[in-house]
């Protein structure tokens, strides 16, 4: 089998957006399950809600927000390159949406703990 | 000034359509030497039976791309010693073809979706009229100059990881060409481009992960072309809407 040549900038970019984009889809059901809790079970939330003072759980809401994070910055790249005549210059305009990503989540992150 | 290895050991794919494997040569390594030299070499003194194409050998007519250590490429203009890994190089045929036998994939189906695409010229003119005045400042004529060199090699085709996934999808050559004509002030097609790249494998299949623009030996950005279309084909949806 013929191994194909992936190993640049902007193939990253969109592995990175489409396993975020897998990731938020697969959270979301999770995520208005919890919520509805606050309906059908308030006590089960607010046993939840203690859940999430857990160091590990802070940190996976830091992946989480980087997760989302990156896939809306890398959605608006794409929406740019794609309705804007913006085409130029991707590779930075990538580079500028992980880095963006970094920083929401890491403050996220430092405000957290 | 000497080469890294005196031999280079190099694997090349052999078979046909039915399936094949590789096979490993020994290549004398030479100074300046290209990896089409190393596939001539293999088939003037190792085997004659080995097939593959090329024609100018100065990266003119397109014709000798293969995959090289995984990555499309001009075997013409490539010089082994910038992609032996060691000294072994792997040749392969160009991905996303069939293969017609050993090195020699078959463009049919690559030249077949530049027709598809409506990447043909569609003429405004006779040879009676006047020679048509082309305003070279002109934004859309820089747009289909941006694209105009493309010699047809599938190296973008070989590298799209759509293409690999989707049968059906043009591709970046073809899309890349359609797109240029749609620039092209002479050319009378822009509503049937517009339909023909706008179908089931049209300009909207593309993810946008830009392999043609990185692996275009002409350093061509066929990933620019696309999203033009992608402009394109939506503004005539409004359009369209708007008049109706």
């Amino acid at each position: 089998m013929i191994r194909p040549a992936r190993t640049h900038p902007l193939w990253l970019a969109y592995l990175l957006h489409r396993v975020s984009g897998l990731a938020l889809a697969l959270f979301l059901p999770l995520h208005f399950w919890v919520l509805s809790k606050a309906l059908t079970a308030p006590d089960e939330l607010d046993a939840m809600l203690a859940f999430t003072d857990n160091p590990a759980v802070k940190l996976a809401e830091f992946g989480l927000v980087f997760l989302l994070a990156v896939h809306f910055f890398g959605g608006l790249r794409l929406l740019a390159m794609e309705w804007l005549p913006w085409s130029q210059g991707q590779k930075t305009a990538a580079a500028a949406a992980l880095a963006l990503a970094f920083f929401v989540s890491g403050t996220f992150f430092l405000k957290a703990i | 000034m000497t080469t890294k290895a005196e031999v280079l050991e190099v694997s090349v794919w052999r078979g046909s359509a039915d399936g094949g494997a590789l096979e490993t040569f020994e290549v004398p390594a030479r100074e300046s030497q290209t990896v089409l030299d190393v596939v001539s070499w293999i088939q003037q003194f190792a085997d004659p039976t080995l097939t593959y194409r090329y024609a100018c050998r100065v990266g003119m007519c397109g014709s000798c791309a293969m995959m090289v250590n995984g990555t499309p490429r001009w075997t013409c203009r490539t010089h082994v010693q910038k992609v032996a890994e060691g000294n072994s190089l792997r040749i392969e045929p160009l991905r996303n073809l069939p293969v017609i036998k050993d090195l020699a994939a078959d463009m049919d189906p690559f030249f077949d979706k530049w027709v598809e695409a409506e990447a043909v010229h569609h003429p405004t003119g006779t040879r009676h009229d006047p020679i048509a005045h082309v305003d070279a400042d002109s934004g859309a004529r820089q747009a289909a100059d941006a694209g105009i060199e493309c010699i047809n090699c599938a190296v973008c085709y070989a590298a799209c990881d759509t293409v690999a996934g989707n049968a059906d999808y043009l591709g970046p050559a073809a899309l890349q060409r359609a797109w240029t004509l749609l620039n092209d002030t002479r050319d009378g097609g822009g509503a049937s481009i517009l339909d023909a790249v706008s179908g089931g494998g049209g300009c909207h299949n593309c993810h946008s992960m830009g392999s043609c623009t990185q692996y275009c030996p002409n350093e061509l950005d066929p990933m620019s072309a696309i999203a033009g279309l992608k402009r394109e084909t939506v503004r005539r949806v409004f359009r369209r809407r708007r008049d109706a």
